[in-house]
């Protein structure tokens, strides 16, 4: 089967650090990828080499077998939620104005209001932007990146300075995502259970590849969780 | 006050002149406020005075080189910002002194201020002749298609240029298209307020339309009806009274912001 996502030696240098050290791995479609990694361990920077947001990197990423440096059209396949929605907050635009703007067919109604509604936040739709709580906006987030259809969905820790109730919202809709309309998903994230529960893939990354595998494998392994969990006290202990 | 003021052909002139500028400078205007550039009209503005004298001095049309000089100056202040990293409220004011330092030394070459300077610097729309009615109708309704047929990506692009990048938008030429339109624009509005008082209609019907739209299309169309009203207002209330109609046009949009702040003072507004 083809990978969604085939990245291999790929590493990025900045003048004074080296963010990531050839870092080799491949995503299967329908795939639940969580990256894990201190802060610092370079996911920030892997995920703006995939989304194009960084192209100054030595290696290959590609996208359904399409080298991303090579194709224009590989963003139609990919949906991303950032960490943080940052918008200025009196930004004048509702929350189906919002999902709109991810809309890259002319418009499409029907689409805008079937997202809205699976990710139950169609009766907001009128309310303005910055009224929302932290869970509502998130799911406006990832209703603007699904609006298009894409196959593969970028999160970059979204569960931050979200109330419990929504974050198990979050989740369940991440799994039905998942394993009901096989989108691939790349999820990074501080919250090892949460990765437990919801990923099947691991990757567990600190500027180099530390660990890729099924998500059984890395969990049932103490001594690479304790590992990780020391490599990530360290660099929390390094930034205090 | 009698109704003769609206049979006078040159106030039928100002008044579909200044309602084309009011609603090219309230759109162009809401995107320059939400992208943080609010002074960029007016830095714009006092660099195509530099581009004015140059005209007057040189004996062209003086809106010709306005144009030149705005739209040069525009993708100079992106590059420099860009290049040497000064920040965005430095590099306006390097813009708008060069704007005014150039134009002052064309004008003492030329041998002092002349009355087409005291027009270009204090708007003279009761003034504008047919050509420039047509031309500044026509100007509004391109630069307005162009938005139109672009606005997603450029609502996008204001709204969050990163995520606007990795949904595969061109940000970077979204950015200089939308500098090099307010440098048209600012120029087109110069005949309507002058250089001095451009940015009032850039900014204040749009920060006014921001305290009560819910969505971008109703800001919208909220500072456009600001806009409108004030330049309309501000024409006939100029003219019966006899002072200047510039002055007149952004005190009126003036008085409509004070009057929204008071009702958002008094809690008839929602919070945002």
């Amino acid at each position: 089967m083809l990978n969604a996502v085939d990245i291999s030696n790929l590493t990025v240098k900045y003048p004074d650090v080296t963010a990531l050290d050839d870092v080799s791995f491949a995503i299967k479609q329908g795939d639940f990828l969580g990256i894990i990694g201190p802060n610092g361990a370079g996911k920030s920077t892997l995920f703006d080499s995939m989304l194009g947001l960084n192209t100054n990197y030595a290696g290959t990423i590609k996208f359904f077998d399409e080298d991303i440096k090579k194709s224009k059209t590989y963003h139609k396949e990919i949906g991303y939620v950032p960490q943080k929605p940052e918008f200025e907050n009196n930004f004048p635009a509702t929350v189906s104005e919002v999902v709109r703007m991810g809309l890259r067919k002319k418009s499409d109604d029907k689409k805008v209001d079937e997202i809205l509604q699976q990710l139950w936040i169609h009766e907001l739709r009128n309310r303005r932007i910055g009224e929302l709580s932290g869970g509502q906006l998130q799911r406006v987030f990832i209703a603007k990146a699904l609006v298009n259809d894409p196959k593969i969905l970028i999160l970059d820790e979204p569960s931050t300075g979200v109330d419990q109730q929504s974050i198990d919202l979050f989740f369940s809709i991440l799994k039905e995502l998942n394993s009901k309309q096989g989108i691939t998903i790349i999820w990074s994230s501080h919250d090892l259970d949460a990765v437990n529960k919801l990923a099947n893939h691991v990757a567990c990354l600190n500027r180099t590849l530390f660990f890729h595998g099924k998500s059984e494998t890395f969990f049932s392994d103490d001594k690479l969780v304790k590992q990780y969990s020391e490599a990530s006290m360290q660099e929390h202990m390094h930034h205090h | 006050m009698s109704f003769e003021i609206l049979t006078y052909a040159f106030m039928h002139r100002a008044l579909i002149a200044g309602t084309a500028i009011a609603i090219l400078c309230s759109v162009m205007g809401l995107f320059l406020v939400l992208r943080r550039y609010s002074l960029f009209g007016d830095a714009l503005a006092h660099s195509s005075f530099g581009g004015i004298a140059l005209g007057l001095f040189a004996g062209i049309y003086p809106l010709w080189t306005a144009y030149g000089v705005s739209i040069i100056s525009a993708l100079l202040i992106t590059k420099i910002k860009e290049k040497y990293n000064i920040s965005g409220d430095a590099s306006i004011a390097v813009l708008l002194s060069s704007g005014i330092a150039v134009g002052l030394v064309i004008i003492s070459f030329s041998g002092g201020f002349s009355l087409d300077i005291f027009s270009f610097l204090f708007g003279s729309i009761l003034l504008v002749s047919v050509d420039d009615t047509v031309a500044i109708v026509a100007l509004t309704g391109v630069i307005l298609m162009i938005i139109l047929l672009l606005y997603r990506q450029i609502l996008y692009s204001t709204f969050n240029e990163r995520q606007a990048k990795v949904s595969g938008v061109q940000v970077d030429k979204i950015n200089y298209l939308i500098i090099i339109l307010a440098g048209v624009t600012v120029v087109t509005a110069v005949q309507l307020v002058g250089v001095l008082l451009i940015s009032a209609l850039f900014v204040i019907p749009n920060v006014t339309a921001i305290m009560y739209g819910r969505g971008f299309k109703q800001t919208m169309f909220i500072s456009m009806t600001i806009a409108v009203s004030s330049v309309i207002a501000g024409i006939l209330i100029s003219y019966v009274f006899d002072i200047t109609p510039a002055g007149t046009i952004v005190l009126f949009a003036i008085g409509v912001l004070a009057v929204t702040m008071g009702i958002k003072s008094a809690g008839l507004l929602s919070k945002n």
